[in-house]
Protein backbone atom coordinates (compact mmCIF):
# COMPACT_ATOMS: atom_id res chain seq x y z
CA UNK A 1 0.00 0.00 0.00
CA UNK A 2 2.75 2.13 0.57
CA UNK A 3 3.44 2.83 -3.52
CA UNK A 4 -0.03 4.32 -3.58
CA UNK A 5 -0.17 7.88 -4.28
CA UNK A 6 -2.43 11.23 -5.15
CA UNK A 7 -3.18 14.31 -6.85
CA UNK A 8 -3.02 17.10 -4.30
CA UNK A 9 -2.39 20.50 -3.72
CA UNK A 10 1.07 21.43 -1.65
CA UNK A 11 0.35 24.23 0.53
CA UNK A 12 3.09 27.03 1.56
CA UNK A 13 3.83 25.11 4.91
CA UNK A 14 4.38 21.55 3.62
CA UNK A 15 0.51 20.29 4.12
CA UNK A 16 -1.33 18.76 1.29
CA UNK A 17 -4.94 19.43 0.77
CA UNK A 18 -7.22 17.89 -1.58
CA UNK A 19 -9.79 20.62 -2.20
CA UNK A 20 -8.84 24.30 -2.62
CA UNK A 21 -11.36 26.42 -1.12
CA UNK A 22 -11.53 30.47 -0.49
CA UNK A 23 -12.62 30.82 2.47
CA UNK A 24 -14.91 33.39 3.66
CA UNK A 25 -14.82 32.98 7.12
CA UNK A 26 -16.82 35.11 9.92
CA UNK A 27 -15.24 35.71 13.54
CA UNK A 28 -18.49 35.77 15.14
CA UNK A 29 -21.97 35.31 14.52
CA UNK A 30 -22.77 38.96 14.13
CA UNK A 31 -20.30 38.94 10.99
CA UNK A 32 -22.41 36.15 9.26
CA UNK A 33 -24.11 38.14 7.18
CA UNK A 34 -21.20 40.58 5.34
CA UNK A 35 -19.51 37.41 5.00
CA UNK A 36 -22.68 35.84 3.21
CA UNK A 37 -22.81 38.94 1.28
CA UNK A 38 -18.77 38.56 -0.12
CA UNK A 39 -19.47 34.97 -0.75
CA UNK A 40 -22.42 36.24 -2.92
CA UNK A 41 -20.74 38.56 -4.79
CA UNK A 42 -17.33 36.54 -5.63
CA UNK A 43 -18.23 33.12 -7.35
CA UNK A 44 -16.11 30.52 -6.24
CA UNK A 45 -15.90 31.44 -2.87
CA UNK A 46 -16.99 29.24 0.20
CA UNK A 47 -18.64 30.75 2.94
CA UNK A 48 -18.83 29.18 6.69
CA UNK A 49 -21.41 31.08 9.02
CA UNK A 50 -21.72 29.80 12.52
CA UNK A 51 -23.35 30.97 15.77
CA UNK A 52 -20.82 32.13 18.13
CA UNK A 53 -17.78 34.35 18.90
CA UNK A 54 -19.03 37.19 20.78
CA UNK A 55 -18.67 36.93 25.11
CA UNK A 56 -16.67 34.01 25.51
CA UNK A 57 -13.77 33.23 28.12
CA UNK A 58 -11.24 31.33 29.13
CA UNK A 59 -10.96 27.53 27.93
CA UNK A 60 -14.35 28.12 25.82
CA UNK A 61 -12.83 30.66 24.24
CA UNK A 62 -9.31 29.26 23.42
CA UNK A 63 -11.27 26.78 21.57
CA UNK A 64 -13.05 28.94 19.58
CA UNK A 65 -9.87 30.82 18.38
CA UNK A 66 -8.47 27.43 17.51
CA UNK A 67 -11.18 26.14 15.96
CA UNK A 68 -11.54 29.30 13.63
CA UNK A 69 -7.99 29.80 12.90
CA UNK A 70 -7.54 26.20 12.71
CA UNK A 71 -10.32 25.81 9.48
CA UNK A 72 -8.61 28.57 8.24
CA UNK A 73 -5.65 27.18 8.05
CA UNK A 74 -6.64 23.25 7.07
CA UNK A 75 -4.31 22.88 3.59
CA UNK A 76 -7.63 22.48 1.80
CA UNK A 77 -8.33 25.94 2.10
CA UNK A 78 -6.12 28.16 -0.21
CA UNK A 79 -6.73 31.35 1.30
CA UNK A 80 -8.87 33.24 3.53
CA UNK A 81 -10.84 36.27 4.05
CA UNK A 82 -11.85 37.04 7.81
CA UNK A 83 -14.71 39.18 8.83
CA UNK A 84 -15.42 40.30 12.44
CA UNK A 85 -17.09 42.77 14.67
CA UNK A 86 -13.79 44.58 15.87
CA UNK A 87 -10.76 44.72 14.58
CA UNK A 88 -8.63 42.83 17.60
CA UNK A 89 -9.92 39.26 17.24
CA UNK A 90 -10.25 39.95 14.28
CA UNK A 91 -6.32 40.31 13.33
CA UNK A 92 -5.80 37.55 16.03
CA UNK A 93 -7.10 34.96 13.88
CA UNK A 94 -5.36 36.29 10.56
CA UNK A 95 -2.31 36.03 12.14
CA UNK A 96 -3.03 32.47 13.41
CA UNK A 97 -4.00 31.15 9.62
CA UNK A 98 -1.08 33.54 8.55
CA UNK A 99 1.60 31.15 10.40
CA UNK A 100 0.56 28.73 7.44
CA UNK A 101 1.74 31.20 4.90
CA UNK A 102 -0.91 31.27 2.61
CA UNK A 103 -3.01 34.52 1.55
CA UNK A 104 -4.94 35.99 4.27
CA UNK A 105 -6.24 39.35 5.17
CA UNK A 106 -8.78 40.27 7.77
CA UNK A 107 -11.54 43.11 7.66
CA UNK A 108 -13.81 44.83 10.55
CA UNK A 109 -17.11 46.20 10.49
CA UNK A 110 -17.23 48.78 13.34
CA UNK A 111 -16.43 52.27 11.96
CA UNK A 112 -17.20 50.89 8.41
CA UNK A 113 -20.74 49.20 8.03
CA UNK A 114 -21.22 46.19 6.60
CA UNK A 115 -21.57 48.20 3.35
CA UNK A 116 -17.83 49.29 2.75
CA UNK A 117 -16.54 46.37 4.47
CA UNK A 118 -18.17 44.04 2.17
CA UNK A 119 -16.72 46.07 -0.73
CA UNK A 120 -13.50 45.82 0.35
CA UNK A 121 -13.41 42.32 1.51
CA UNK A 122 -14.46 41.50 -1.76
CA UNK A 123 -11.82 42.81 -3.51
CA UNK A 124 -9.43 40.97 -1.72
CA UNK A 125 -11.47 37.68 -2.03
CA UNK A 126 -11.51 38.44 -5.87
CA UNK A 127 -7.86 38.40 -5.56
CA UNK A 128 -7.45 35.78 -3.62
CA UNK A 129 -9.98 33.41 -5.98
CA UNK A 130 -7.91 34.38 -9.16
CA UNK A 131 -4.46 32.96 -6.91
CA UNK A 132 -6.45 30.00 -6.12
CA UNK A 133 -7.38 28.91 -9.07
CA UNK A 134 -3.68 28.99 -10.74
CA UNK A 135 -2.50 26.55 -7.98
CA UNK A 136 -1.84 22.74 -9.80
CA UNK A 137 -2.31 19.25 -8.51
CA UNK A 138 0.93 17.67 -7.97
CA UNK A 139 1.64 13.91 -7.19
CA UNK A 140 2.04 13.19 -3.50
CA UNK A 141 2.83 9.93 -1.15
CA UNK A 142 -0.30 8.43 0.24
CA UNK A 143 1.59 9.49 4.08
CA UNK A 144 0.74 13.39 2.89
CA UNK A 145 -2.79 12.21 3.22
CA UNK A 146 -4.19 13.23 6.83
CA UNK A 147 -7.47 11.00 7.03
CA UNK A 148 -10.12 11.40 9.98
CA UNK A 149 -12.99 8.98 11.25
CA UNK A 150 -15.88 9.14 12.91
CA UNK A 151 -19.39 6.46 13.05
CA UNK A 152 -22.74 7.53 13.17
CA UNK A 153 -26.62 6.12 13.23
CA UNK A 154 -24.51 3.16 13.81
CA UNK A 155 -26.44 0.01 14.38
CA UNK A 156 -25.42 -3.66 14.55
CA UNK A 157 -24.17 -3.80 10.74
CA UNK A 158 -21.65 -0.73 11.35
CA UNK A 159 -19.73 -3.36 13.89
CA UNK A 160 -19.54 -6.18 11.04
CA UNK A 161 -18.97 -4.39 7.94
CA UNK A 162 -18.72 -0.74 7.76
CA UNK A 163 -16.51 0.14 11.08
CA UNK A 164 -14.10 -2.93 10.72
CA UNK A 165 -13.29 -1.86 6.91
CA UNK A 166 -12.54 1.81 8.01
CA UNK A 167 -10.36 -0.23 10.73
CA UNK A 168 -9.10 -2.26 7.61
CA UNK A 169 -7.98 1.20 6.35
CA UNK A 170 -6.41 2.93 9.45
CA UNK A 171 -4.35 -0.34 9.61
CA UNK A 172 -2.66 0.00 6.12
CA UNK A 173 -2.62 4.04 6.16
CA UNK A 174 -1.21 4.16 9.18
CA UNK A 175 1.74 1.05 8.18
CA UNK A 176 2.06 3.53 4.88
CA UNK A 177 2.82 6.47 7.69
CA UNK A 178 -0.33 8.83 7.18
CA UNK A 179 -1.76 11.08 9.99
CA UNK A 180 -4.84 9.76 11.55
CA UNK A 181 -7.85 10.56 14.34
CA UNK A 182 -9.94 8.74 16.05
CA UNK A 183 -12.47 10.97 18.94
CA UNK A 184 -15.63 10.54 20.22
CA UNK A 185 -15.34 10.14 23.88
CA UNK A 186 -18.39 9.37 25.11
CA UNK A 187 -18.74 6.57 22.54
CA UNK A 188 -16.14 4.37 24.15
CA UNK A 189 -18.06 4.22 27.12
CA UNK A 190 -17.97 0.74 27.45
CA UNK A 191 -14.63 0.01 25.38
CA UNK A 192 -12.49 2.80 27.15
CA UNK A 193 -10.12 -0.52 28.42
CA UNK A 194 -10.13 -1.76 24.90
CA UNK A 195 -9.17 1.92 23.98
CA UNK A 196 -6.56 2.40 26.33
CA UNK A 197 -4.79 -0.62 25.90
CA UNK A 198 -4.46 0.66 22.14
CA UNK A 199 -2.04 3.11 23.25
CA UNK A 200 1.63 3.47 21.96
CA UNK A 201 2.87 4.99 25.53
CA UNK A 202 1.84 4.49 28.92
CA UNK A 203 1.27 8.58 28.60
CA UNK A 204 -0.96 8.01 25.62
CA UNK A 205 -2.87 5.71 27.84
CA UNK A 206 -2.86 7.69 31.23
CA UNK A 207 -3.87 11.15 29.40
CA UNK A 208 -6.50 8.85 27.48
CA UNK A 209 -7.98 7.47 30.93
CA UNK A 210 -8.25 10.48 32.25
CA UNK A 211 -9.91 12.32 29.04
CA UNK A 212 -12.59 9.76 29.25
CA UNK A 213 -13.14 9.58 33.06
CA UNK A 214 -13.65 13.86 32.49
CA UNK A 215 -16.69 12.99 30.11
CA UNK A 216 -17.70 10.22 31.73
CA UNK A 217 -18.12 12.28 35.07
CA UNK A 218 -19.72 14.66 33.22
CA UNK A 219 -22.44 13.29 31.78
CA UNK A 220 -23.27 11.60 34.80
CA UNK A 221 -23.16 15.08 36.73
CA UNK A 222 -25.40 16.30 33.76
CA UNK A 223 -27.66 13.42 33.12
CA UNK A 224 -31.56 13.91 34.41
CA UNK A 225 -32.51 10.19 33.43
CA UNK A 226 -30.42 6.87 32.50
CA UNK A 227 -29.36 8.33 29.20
CA UNK A 228 -30.93 5.12 27.72
CA UNK A 229 -32.76 7.18 25.26
CA UNK A 230 -29.55 9.58 24.16
CA UNK A 231 -27.00 6.38 24.05
CA UNK A 232 -27.71 4.50 22.18
CA UNK A 233 -29.94 7.02 19.83
CA UNK A 234 -33.41 5.65 18.53
CA UNK A 235 -32.06 4.98 15.34
CA UNK A 236 -28.88 2.99 16.73
CA UNK A 237 -32.08 0.64 18.89
CA UNK A 238 -33.98 0.54 15.95
CA UNK A 239 -31.27 -0.54 14.21
CA UNK A 240 -30.33 -3.34 16.98
CA UNK A 241 -27.82 -1.98 19.15
CA UNK A 242 -28.66 -2.46 22.42
CA UNK A 243 -26.21 -1.21 24.91
CA UNK A 244 -23.88 1.78 25.25
CA UNK A 245 -21.25 -0.89 25.69
CA UNK A 246 -22.23 -2.64 22.36
CA UNK A 247 -22.61 0.71 20.39
CA UNK A 248 -18.85 1.04 21.78
CA UNK A 249 -16.94 -2.44 21.00
CA UNK A 250 -18.80 -1.84 17.46
CA UNK A 251 -17.28 2.06 17.65
CA UNK A 252 -13.65 0.99 18.55
CA UNK A 253 -13.38 -1.46 14.78
CA UNK A 254 -12.40 1.56 13.14
CA UNK A 255 -9.53 1.61 14.56
CA UNK A 256 -8.54 -1.77 13.27
CA UNK A 257 -6.48 -4.02 14.94
CA UNK A 258 -2.50 -3.03 14.98
CA UNK A 259 -2.98 0.82 14.50
CA UNK A 260 -1.65 2.97 17.94
CA UNK A 261 -2.22 6.30 18.92
CA UNK A 262 0.63 8.32 20.18
CA UNK A 263 -1.54 11.05 21.71
CA UNK A 264 -4.67 12.49 23.09
CA UNK A 265 -5.50 15.80 21.54
CA UNK A 266 -7.81 18.66 22.92
CA UNK A 267 -10.86 19.45 20.50
CA UNK A 268 -9.33 21.12 17.50
CA UNK A 269 -5.51 20.43 18.56
CA UNK A 270 -3.71 19.71 15.39
CA UNK A 271 -1.18 16.52 15.68
CA UNK A 272 2.24 17.55 16.83
CA UNK A 273 3.91 13.91 17.38
CA UNK A 274 5.02 12.71 13.72
CA UNK A 275 2.88 10.59 11.62
CA UNK A 276 0.27 7.94 13.37
CA UNK A 277 -3.16 7.13 15.04
CA UNK A 278 -4.37 10.58 17.16
CA UNK A 279 -7.29 10.24 19.52
CA UNK A 280 -9.65 13.69 20.03
CA UNK A 281 -11.81 14.64 22.70
CA UNK A 282 -14.57 15.04 20.99
CA UNK A 283 -18.63 14.85 21.54
CA UNK A 284 -19.87 12.07 19.36
CA UNK A 285 -22.63 14.40 17.79
CA UNK A 286 -21.29 13.85 14.10
CA UNK A 287 -21.05 17.67 13.07
CA UNK A 288 -19.25 19.03 15.87
CA UNK A 289 -16.66 16.09 16.01
CA UNK A 290 -16.17 16.65 12.22
CA UNK A 291 -15.80 20.11 12.65
CA UNK A 292 -13.21 19.43 15.09
CA UNK A 293 -11.30 16.74 13.22
CA UNK A 294 -11.18 19.56 9.99
CA UNK A 295 -9.46 22.32 12.54
CA UNK A 296 -7.27 20.06 13.45
CA UNK A 297 -5.96 19.67 9.78
CA UNK A 298 -7.50 16.56 8.56
CA UNK A 299 -8.27 17.16 4.82
CA UNK A 300 -10.50 14.12 4.15
CA UNK A 301 -13.15 12.28 6.42
CA UNK A 302 -14.65 8.63 6.74
CA UNK A 303 -18.07 8.10 8.13
CA UNK A 304 -19.28 4.59 8.16
CA UNK A 305 -22.94 4.48 8.90
CA UNK A 306 -25.74 1.53 9.53
CA UNK A 307 -29.44 3.14 9.52
CA UNK A 308 -27.86 6.16 7.14
CA UNK A 309 -25.84 9.57 8.05
CA UNK A 310 -26.27 12.68 5.60
CA UNK A 311 -23.69 14.58 7.37
CA UNK A 312 -20.73 16.48 5.45
CA UNK A 313 -18.66 19.64 5.82
CA UNK A 314 -17.63 22.75 4.19
CA UNK A 315 -13.87 22.04 3.50
CA UNK A 316 -13.02 18.38 4.51
CA UNK A 317 -14.81 15.55 2.06
CA UNK A 318 -16.66 13.47 4.08
CA UNK A 319 -17.47 9.51 2.52
CA UNK A 320 -19.87 7.07 3.87
CA UNK A 321 -19.30 3.45 4.17
CA UNK A 322 -22.87 1.52 4.84
CA UNK A 323 -22.89 -2.21 4.94
CA UNK A 324 -26.67 -2.16 5.72
CA UNK A 325 -28.14 -3.76 2.68
CA UNK A 326 -31.72 -1.49 3.49
CA UNK A 327 -29.68 1.84 3.85
CA UNK A 328 -27.79 1.12 0.56
CA UNK A 329 -31.55 0.64 -0.86
CA UNK A 330 -33.04 3.72 0.44
CA UNK A 331 -30.47 6.23 0.78
CA UNK A 332 -28.41 4.94 -1.87
CA UNK A 333 -27.71 8.91 -2.86
CA UNK A 334 -25.60 9.25 0.76
CA UNK A 335 -23.33 6.12 0.30
CA UNK A 336 -20.08 6.37 -1.89
CA UNK A 337 -19.26 2.73 -0.33
CA UNK A 338 -21.46 -0.03 -0.34
CA UNK A 339 -19.66 -3.21 1.44
CA UNK A 340 -22.98 -5.11 2.33
CA UNK A 341 -21.01 -7.90 0.76
CA UNK A 342 -19.40 -8.09 3.77
CA UNK A 343 -22.60 -9.25 5.32
CA UNK A 344 -23.78 -11.72 2.63
CA UNK A 345 -20.00 -13.25 3.81
CA UNK A 346 -18.93 -12.45 -0.08
CA UNK A 347 -16.54 -9.82 0.44
CA UNK A 348 -13.81 -10.30 2.87
CA UNK A 349 -12.39 -7.16 5.15
CA UNK A 350 -9.21 -6.98 3.53
CA UNK A 351 -11.49 -6.33 0.09
CA UNK A 352 -13.40 -4.06 1.74
CA UNK A 353 -10.48 -2.27 3.04
CA UNK A 354 -8.26 -1.55 -0.27
CA UNK A 355 -11.98 -0.95 -1.78
CA UNK A 356 -12.08 2.10 0.72
CA UNK A 357 -8.78 3.05 -0.31
CA UNK A 358 -9.29 3.22 -3.69
CA UNK A 359 -12.48 5.52 -3.11
CA UNK A 360 -10.70 7.62 -0.50
CA UNK A 361 -8.05 8.06 -3.77
CA UNK A 362 -10.45 9.12 -6.12
CA UNK A 363 -12.29 11.41 -3.50
CA UNK A 364 -8.37 12.59 -2.78
CA UNK A 365 -7.86 13.27 -6.58
CA UNK A 366 -10.73 15.68 -6.92
CA UNK A 367 -13.96 13.21 -7.55
CA UNK A 368 -16.60 14.75 -4.92
CA UNK A 369 -18.33 12.74 -2.58
CA UNK A 370 -21.92 12.54 -2.24
CA UNK A 371 -21.70 14.82 0.91
CA UNK A 372 -20.32 17.51 -1.21
CA UNK A 373 -22.75 17.13 -4.07
CA UNK A 374 -25.74 17.27 -2.09
CA UNK A 375 -24.30 19.97 -0.61
CA UNK A 376 -24.01 19.05 2.66
CA UNK A 377 -21.59 21.73 4.63
CA UNK A 378 -22.27 21.22 8.00
CA UNK A 379 -20.02 23.15 10.77
CA UNK A 380 -20.71 22.79 14.21
CA UNK A 381 -18.71 24.74 16.69
CA UNK A 382 -18.47 22.92 19.96
CA UNK A 383 -18.95 25.55 23.22
CA UNK A 384 -17.87 24.48 25.99
CA UNK A 385 -20.17 26.73 28.95
CA UNK A 386 -22.51 29.65 28.50
CA UNK A 387 -20.64 32.72 27.82
CA UNK A 388 -19.99 35.99 29.59
CA UNK B 1 -22.42 -22.65 1.94
CA UNK B 2 -26.36 -22.08 3.10
CA UNK B 3 -27.23 -18.80 2.89
CA UNK B 4 -26.37 -16.40 5.51
CA UNK B 5 -29.01 -15.46 8.17
CA UNK B 6 -26.72 -14.34 10.32
CA UNK B 7 -23.31 -13.87 11.82
CA UNK B 8 -21.49 -14.13 15.18
CA UNK B 9 -18.01 -11.76 16.13
CA UNK B 10 -16.71 -14.21 18.44
CA UNK B 11 -16.62 -17.80 18.67
CA UNK B 12 -17.87 -17.93 22.94
CA UNK B 13 -20.56 -14.80 22.26
CA UNK B 14 -24.14 -15.36 23.59
CA UNK B 15 -25.71 -13.37 20.46
CA UNK B 16 -25.35 -13.11 16.56
CA UNK B 17 -26.71 -10.57 14.22
CA UNK B 18 -29.47 -10.71 11.38
CA UNK B 19 -28.30 -9.77 8.60
CA UNK B 20 -31.08 -10.66 6.12
CA UNK B 21 -34.43 -8.76 6.31
CA UNK B 22 -36.33 -12.26 6.30
CA UNK B 23 -36.01 -14.00 10.16
CA UNK B 24 -39.42 -14.97 11.24
CA UNK B 25 -40.48 -17.32 14.05
CA UNK B 26 -40.03 -21.09 13.31
CA UNK B 27 -37.30 -20.68 10.70
CA UNK B 28 -34.61 -22.77 10.40
CA UNK B 29 -32.10 -20.12 10.31
CA UNK B 30 -27.30 -20.50 9.56
CA UNK B 31 -24.84 -18.39 10.31
CA UNK B 32 -20.99 -18.18 10.85
CA UNK B 33 -19.01 -17.57 12.95
CA UNK B 34 -16.42 -15.03 12.03
CA UNK B 35 -13.08 -15.73 13.30
CA UNK B 36 -13.50 -19.30 13.10
CA UNK B 37 -15.90 -19.60 10.09
CA UNK B 38 -17.83 -22.10 11.78
CA UNK B 39 -21.48 -23.03 11.09
CA UNK B 40 -24.37 -22.98 13.61
CA UNK B 41 -28.47 -23.64 13.25
CA UNK B 42 -31.05 -23.25 15.22
CA UNK B 43 -34.85 -22.56 15.15
CA UNK B 44 -35.57 -18.45 15.36
CA UNK B 45 -38.67 -18.15 17.98
CA UNK B 46 -39.12 -14.45 16.98
CA UNK B 47 -39.01 -12.71 13.63
CA UNK B 48 -35.45 -10.77 14.13
CA UNK B 49 -35.41 -7.60 11.88
CA UNK B 50 -32.03 -6.77 9.86
CA UNK B 51 -29.30 -5.87 11.91
CA UNK B 52 -31.10 -7.05 15.81
CA UNK B 53 -29.49 -9.89 17.89
CA UNK B 54 -30.25 -13.55 18.04
CA UNK B 55 -29.24 -15.54 21.13
CA UNK B 56 -27.24 -18.67 20.39
CA UNK B 57 -28.20 -19.90 24.29
CA UNK B 58 -30.52 -19.77 27.25
CA UNK B 59 -29.91 -17.06 29.41
CA UNK B 60 -31.23 -16.60 32.94
CA UNK B 61 -31.77 -12.83 34.63
CA UNK B 62 -28.28 -11.50 35.25
CA UNK B 63 -26.11 -13.43 32.77
CA UNK B 64 -24.15 -10.90 31.36
CA UNK B 65 -24.21 -10.84 27.25
CA UNK B 66 -21.26 -11.65 25.51
CA UNK B 67 -20.43 -9.89 22.07
CA UNK B 68 -17.07 -9.17 20.64
CA UNK B 69 -15.87 -11.53 23.11
CA UNK B 70 -16.63 -8.48 25.56
CA UNK B 71 -19.28 -8.19 28.30
CA UNK B 72 -22.40 -5.98 26.44
CA UNK B 73 -24.63 -6.10 29.48
CA UNK B 74 -27.00 -7.68 31.26
CA UNK B 75 -30.45 -10.13 30.97
CA UNK B 76 -33.29 -8.71 32.49
CA UNK B 77 -35.54 -10.50 31.63
CA UNK B 78 -35.27 -14.58 30.62
CA UNK B 79 -34.34 -15.35 27.06
CA UNK B 80 -34.14 -18.57 25.00
CA UNK B 81 -32.27 -19.60 22.44
CA UNK B 82 -33.39 -18.68 18.77
CA UNK B 83 -35.27 -15.55 20.97
CA UNK B 84 -35.34 -11.94 19.61
CA UNK B 85 -32.14 -10.06 22.09
CA UNK B 86 -32.94 -6.75 22.67
CA UNK B 87 -33.98 -3.57 24.77
CA UNK B 88 -37.19 -5.85 26.34
CA UNK B 89 -34.61 -8.44 28.24
CA UNK B 90 -31.00 -6.66 27.72
CA UNK B 91 -29.75 -3.74 30.00
CA UNK B 92 -26.74 -1.36 30.04
CA UNK B 93 -24.47 -2.13 33.24
CA UNK B 94 -23.57 1.30 32.71
CA UNK B 95 -26.34 3.71 33.06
Amino acid sequence: MTDKTFMGYRRENGRVGIRNHVLILPLDDISNAACESVANNIKGTTVIPHAYGRLQFGADLDLHFRTIIGTGSNPNVAAVVVIGIEPGWTQRVVDGIAKTGKPVAGFSIEQNGDINTVCAASRKAKEFVHFATAQKREECPISDLWVATKCGESDTTSGLSANPTVGNFIDKLYAAGSTLCFGETSEITGAERIVAERAATPEAAEKFMKTWEAYNDFIMAEKTDDLSDSQPTKGNIEGGLTTIEEKALGNVQKIGKQAKYVDVLEPAEAPAKGAGLYFMDTSSAAAECNTLQAAAGYVLHLFPTGQGNVIGNPIMPVIKITGNPRTVRTMSEHVDLDVSAVLRHEMTLDQAGDALIDEAIRAANGRNTSAEVLGHVEFSMTKLYRSA
Amino acid sequence: MSETHFLVHDKDDSVGVAVVETIKAGMQVTGYKMDTNEEITLKALSDIPLGHKIALKDLAVGDTIIKYDQDMGKVVAAIQAGDHAHVHNIKTKRW
